[in-house]
């Protein structure tokens, strides 16, 4: 492996009394696809959150060399492009304007008023999720995989060295699942770390360089998708068994039955 | 991108056509009364120089800080409602829902009552805006982050309710009947006969409120995205909610504490804007706040203007038309209130 980029050392978080991350330790390299797993409830959202620094954790996280507790608010903002669950958007702004927010920690408040700079990395970023055609649509009136590339193509546009994506490819059809998972897969090779939440083991084990498996907020596997996802791996914390084949020198593995 | 700057050029013309119409309602203002004069006579009375002496003194002693409260009040209650709306997410947020007039109300009324000061004194606005500041915070904390809007709505009534009950508790418990009079019909929310001295009172307080408000506009913008996802992108979302609180009790706290509560402009203002100037909670600030004083303007050339043995109250008014347009809005976000999707 590469040198890590981002680590964290015995990461552990409470929310509302109950510890449900606990001595969390990761190193991770840049340019690779993290694909982190596990049952509902493992831990995966809070996971992120702590990485991004949206929530209170104990336990060192360093970014880039620089300890995360030691960055500004808006440091951190410039180093993490954080896609939550759900692509939330209040109010119907048009796409465009909703991208032009990935600037926002680089200085560029008002999306009317942009830099040649921070017009180039909205440019680049609806053209890599094909959503320039949205510019002037309100987010709001866009069907679910159209929001969802306008919601990535706002986390590419922050053009951070870490994209946390928390389950990016939920409640997409087949085709804007694979779409989205390229669009990830070509970030992580221009040289970004992205770690993708996910439910969907074959996606997983298609586009990871790493998966992570998590269960009730511990690590209990890391490795290529081969190891990772091990039959044991799979019946002991997923309860499942798989099917296994492979394709264009990828592995394809899909949940069979409950063991 | 042709579109986009045809959006531009929208809000451009409807700030500038805000701008004249605040500017005309002003000058009517400046001439209804029971000596009536033309927008052009009040024209010549404020600039030409000369011309009729008694003119002068009813336009510029009399009805000039009418006229700039009118205009000052108006427009930061149209921008605290559309701050309030873009803090909260929510279309039917607004000061008056929240309680935060009823409140200050509350604290100018405990300073009249307990002879504390006079109404002319600084104390007042200070207590109005304390209170204002306790109420809107209180009702975030009890809503707790991320309230749906039935729970923001009755938080909201309940605070109001308490604020309205202790005021008349301090009313009840005033000694000097005449003490009572005043307040109550002070309560009412009305710009009659109000003096420079007012002006000198409410208006250093609403301009702190306004720069407060406008100095969070791109804050609130990136909040469309949610809490979370604008505290990702470098928003401090906690000091957000505060300073944005804070502004509101600036602005609606000195308001009251010189006209009492006058409702309903906060939240009929920004939605008389949004389909001029879209949804962008930023760019909805200034023309809400022109439309607001354009409203309250309207509001108070109206009740000079419609027959009545008595005076009406301006804040009457406005609560008698705010009313229906707020149960109009909860007719459209019905599905929202029922506790769907937003």
């Amino acid at each position: 492996m590469m040198d890590a980029f981002l680590t964290a050392h015995k990461l552990s978080v409470t929310l509302a009394g109950r510890e449900v991350l606990h001595d969390i330790s990761l190193a991770l390299p840049r340019q690779h696809l993290v694909a982190l797993v596990g049952p509902n409830g493992a831990g995966k959202t809070t996971l992120l959150r702590a990485l991004a620094g949206l929530l209170p954790a104990r336990g060192a996280i360093h970014i880039g060399g620089d300890a995360l507790s030691a960055l500004s608010l808006r440091e951190r903002a410039k180093r993490f492009g954080y896609l939550p669950q759900g692509h939330m958007v209040h109010w119907p702004l048009p796409a465009r304007d909703i991208v032009a927010l990935g600037r926002y920690p680089h200085g560029a408040t008002d999306p009317a008023r942009l830099s040649p700079t921070d017009e180039a990395a909205v440019e680049r970023a609806m053209l890599a999720t094909d959503v320039t055609q949205f510019s002037t649509r309100p987010a709001t009136e866009l069907s679910g995989g159209e929001r969802s590339r306008v919601a990535l193509a706002r986390v590419l546009a922050v053009e951070a060295p870490v994209i946390l994506a928390d389950e990016p490819t939920a409640a997409l059809d087949p085709r804007f699942q694979i779409e989205v998972m390229k669009n990830l897969r070509a970030a992580a090779d221009s040289g970004i770390l992205a770690i993708v939440v996910t439910h969907d083991l074959g996606l997983a084990a298609r586009y990871a360089d790493v998966v992570m498996v998590m269960q009730d907020g511990r690590l209990v596997a890391q490795g290529a998708p081969a190891e990772a996802l091990s039959d044991d791996i799979l019946a002991n914390v997923f309860r499942v068994t798989a099917y296994r084949t492979g394709h264009e020198h990828r592995m394809i593995i899909v949940p069979w039955a409950g063991v | 991108m042709v579109t986009e700057s045809a959006a531009a050029k929208r809000r451009t013309s409807t700030i500038i056509a805000m701008v004249l119409l605040v500017v005309l309602l002003a000058l009517i203002s400046l001439g209804v009364g029971p000596v009536r004069m033309s927008p052009l006579t009040v024209l010549k009375t404020l600039f030409g120089g000369g011309g009729n002496d008694v003119y002068r003194v009813i336009v510029q002693e009399i009805r000039l800080p009418r006229t700039i409260l009118a205009v000052a009040i108006g427009a930061i209650l149209g921008l605290s409602g559309a701050a309030l709306q873009g803090l909260l997410r929510n279309p039917l947020a607004s000061p008056s829902l929240f309680g935060a007039p009823q409140a200050a109300a509350f604290g100018a009324v405990l300073v009249i009552a307990l002879g504390l000061a006079d109404v002319r004194s600084y104390v007042l606005p200070g207590a109005a805006i304390i209170m204002a500041f306790l109420s809107v915070f209180a009702l975030l904390v009890v809503a707790g982050r991320n309230a749906g809007l039935l729970i923001l709505i009755l938080a909201g009534l309940a605070i109001s309710s308490l604020a309205g009950s202790a005021t008349a508790l301090a009313m009840n418990l005033s000694s000097n009947p005449f003490v009572a009079l005043e307040i109550a019909f002070w309560l009412l929310g009305s710009l009659e006969d109000r003096s420079f001295r007012h002006v000198m009172l409410a208006l250093p307080f609403i301009t702190i409120g306004a720069i407060i408000l406008m100095s969070q506009r791109n804050a609130l913008r990136a909040l469309s995205l949610g809490e979370e996802t604008a505290q990702s992108l470098g928003v401090h979302v906690g000091s957000l909610r505060l300073i944005v609180i804070l502004g509101v009790a600036f602005g609606v706290g000195g308001a009251v504490a010189v006209t009492g509560t006058i409702g309903f402009i906060g939240l009929i203002a920004p939605h008389l804007m949004r389909p001029l100037v879209g949804y962008d909670p930023a760019r909805l600030l200034v023309p809400s706040a022109l439309a607001g004083a354009a409203l309250l303007l309207a509001a108070d050339i109206a009740v000079r203007i419609i027959p009545s043995t008595s005076d009406i109250k301006v804040g009457v008014l406005t609560s008698l038309i705010g009313v229906p347009f707020f149960l109009y809005l909860i007719m459209r976000e019905r599905r929202a209130l029922g506790g769907g999707v937003g």
